[in-house]
């Protein structure tokens, strides 16, 4: 049962993209920023959940939450320093200061460690059990578990508290929600809070799945997470999750069916088709509302 | 209960308000009337926050309002319904009245004043789980209007109930208008329809580019020869 495994696979891959592409997409959603330091904030995620569990010695759960709790924490002050002033500056202006941010921290872990790469400690026996004779490693069932987990937290809170409906409130309407008694700059920082927290869960995640992590690791799956979201609809949550599944599973049937190479290229040929075919993604809204 | 003194507001180089003073008095309908442009909805969004007077000050019952931030003014008890309704349109009729009562926190209050709007507007609880987006504009304005109204106002600001909906929808808006005015909430009503908004006025004042040029009595100014000939339509 090949197909099987790989769909296993490329499940697990696109576990890891859309996690980073919720906080893509809820940041757009919200202020209408393609935060290009989210992938950043990503490799932060995974360096603090390696340093939890080699250097502090504790386990995969709490280092998880360490990690997601630091980079909420990431995600505020990026938000609080660089882009708060700019939130009524051109679009551009925004969207050169998050690359700006982005290569700021990338440089800055360079800096205090070095560019050299970190093996990712085993956390788990990666055990393998077969199923319909396909075989299933223990991580890849984690990674699954992990991502559902949250996936349904987020919707909990999108949907059923209040942070979560000043965050929809805000989304459409800034000026009508301050109307309610939305703060809506604390509605925003909580958005890269949570947006953030799903990125270094992203992070530890990945460190366990491929074992290997540098400062630079958040480049290619940041892109490919801003690609998902697009895929998916930029600023909608579902499309999110839903765009980055297609990614992973397309890009490791494009590995299995033998052209590994392509792999990366895979997901800039979706981008590309997509902005041709349907530039909303497949649940995006039309810009068209009743008056 | 609200005393504008000398206010004026500035849309970056443009001088939209110049030195406006009005009152409200606990229990009134205020109307403000004017033609596009006049600054009307821009003194609305002064008064509830969305922008700050360069000079002059606001004064709410003993609070000076001027400047402060949106959720405070909300917080002490004014309601702005903004033109064009601006409903939730992505949330569903009741997210959008929860969304009305944002900062309290008495459940019980809230579930009251919930049951107190769809009882002023029933078609609202046909619809409760419908998607706002997808309401006719007369239930949209409604929902906008309840919306206010779940947050308790002491004074709700309303700016333009009237547009675009048919003669008979604005007819019920009016008389809802009224009705949530007898139970005690004093309005301030923001119109270009000018005929409606004077025949359930108590008092009024007429904007124009930026400076109030008349007040008095709706009476008074229904009959001024410069109302009828300016708004009402002449004759």
């Amino acid at each position: 049962m090949e197909w099987l495994q790989q769909l296993v696979n490329g499940i697990s891959l696109g576990s890891i993209y859309a996690l980073i592409a919720l906080g893509y997409t809820m940041v757009y959603g919200i202020i209408k920023l393609i935060n290009f330091a989210h992938g950043d904030v990503f490799m932060l995620g995974a360096f603090i959940g390696f340093y939890a569990i080699a250097r502090w010695d504790i386990g995969f759960i709490p280092a998880l939450i360490i990690s997601m709790l630091l980079c909420a924490i990431i995600g505020v002050i990026i938000e609080r320093v660089a882009y708060k002033r700019l939130r009524n500056a051109t679009r551009i202006a925004a969207l050169i200061t998050a690359i700006g941010v982005s290569l700021l921290i990338e440089y800055t872990v360079i800096f205090f460690r070095g560019a050299s790469p970190e093996a990712y400690p085993e956390v788990m026996a990666n055990k393998s059990i077969s199923i319909f004779g396909a075989s299933i490693s223990s991580q890849s069932i984690m990674i699954l578990a992990v991502t559902i987990v949250l996936m349904i937290l987020l919707q909990f809170i999108v949907h059923k508290t209040k942070i979560g409906k000043a965050m929809r409130a805000v989304s459409h309407d800034a000026d009508a929600a301050r109307l309610m008694g939305i703060n809506v700059d604390n509605t925003i920082s909580a958005t890269f809070a949570i947006g953030s927290a799903l990125a270094g869960a992203a992070g530890v995640i990945f460190g366990i799945y491929y074992t290997r992590i540098d400062p630079l690791m958040g480049v290619l799956p940041g892109l490919k997470a801003f690609v998902a979201a697009v895929l998916g609809g930029i600023g909608s949550i579902p499309g999110a999750m839903v765009g980055g599944l297609v990614l992973g599973v397309v890009e490791t049937i494009v590995s299995a069916i033998g052209y590994s190479l392509w792999r990366d290229a895979a997901a800039f040929v979706i981008l590309i088709l997509i902005l041709i075919l349907k530039p909303s993604g497949i649940f995006g809204k039309n810009a068209r509302e009743k008056v | 209960m609200l005393k504008v003194n000398n206010i004026d507001v500035f849309y970056g180089n443009i001088h939209a308000l110049k030195d406006i003073s009005l009152e409200v008095i606990e229990g009134e309908i205020v109307t403000l009337i004017g033609a596009n442009g006049a600054g009307k909805s821009t003194l609305l969004k002064t008064l509830s926050g969305l922008l700050k007077p360069k000079h002059g000050n606001i004064l709410y019952f003993t609070q000076q309002i001027a400047g402060k931030p949106a959720q405070t003014i909300v917080k002490s008890g004014i309601s702005h319904v903004p033109e064009g309704r601006r409903v939730f349109s992505n949330m569903s009729v009741e997210e959008n009245l929860e969304l009305g009562a944002y900062l309290r926190n008495d459940r019980d209050g809230i579930k009251k004043d919930m049951d107190y709007v769809y009882e002023l507007f029933p078609i609202l609880d046909e619809r409760r789980k419908q998607l706002s987006g997808t309401l006719s504009g007369g239930e949209q304005q409604m929902l906008a209007m309840g919306r206010a109204l779940m947050a308790k106002p002491k004074l709700l600001l309303m700016d333009e109930p009237s547009m675009g909906l048919a003669p008979l929808v604005v007819k019920k808006i009016f008389e809802i208008i009224k009705a949530v005015n007898s139970q005690g909430t004093t309005v301030l009503l923001v119109e270009q329809n000018a005929n409606m908004a004077l025949s359930i006025a108590d008092r009024a004042y007429v904007l124009e580019t930026g400076k109030i040029v008349l007040s008095g009595t709706a009476k008074e100014l229904q009959e001024s020869e410069q109302v009828k000939a300016a708004y009402l339509g002449g004759l």
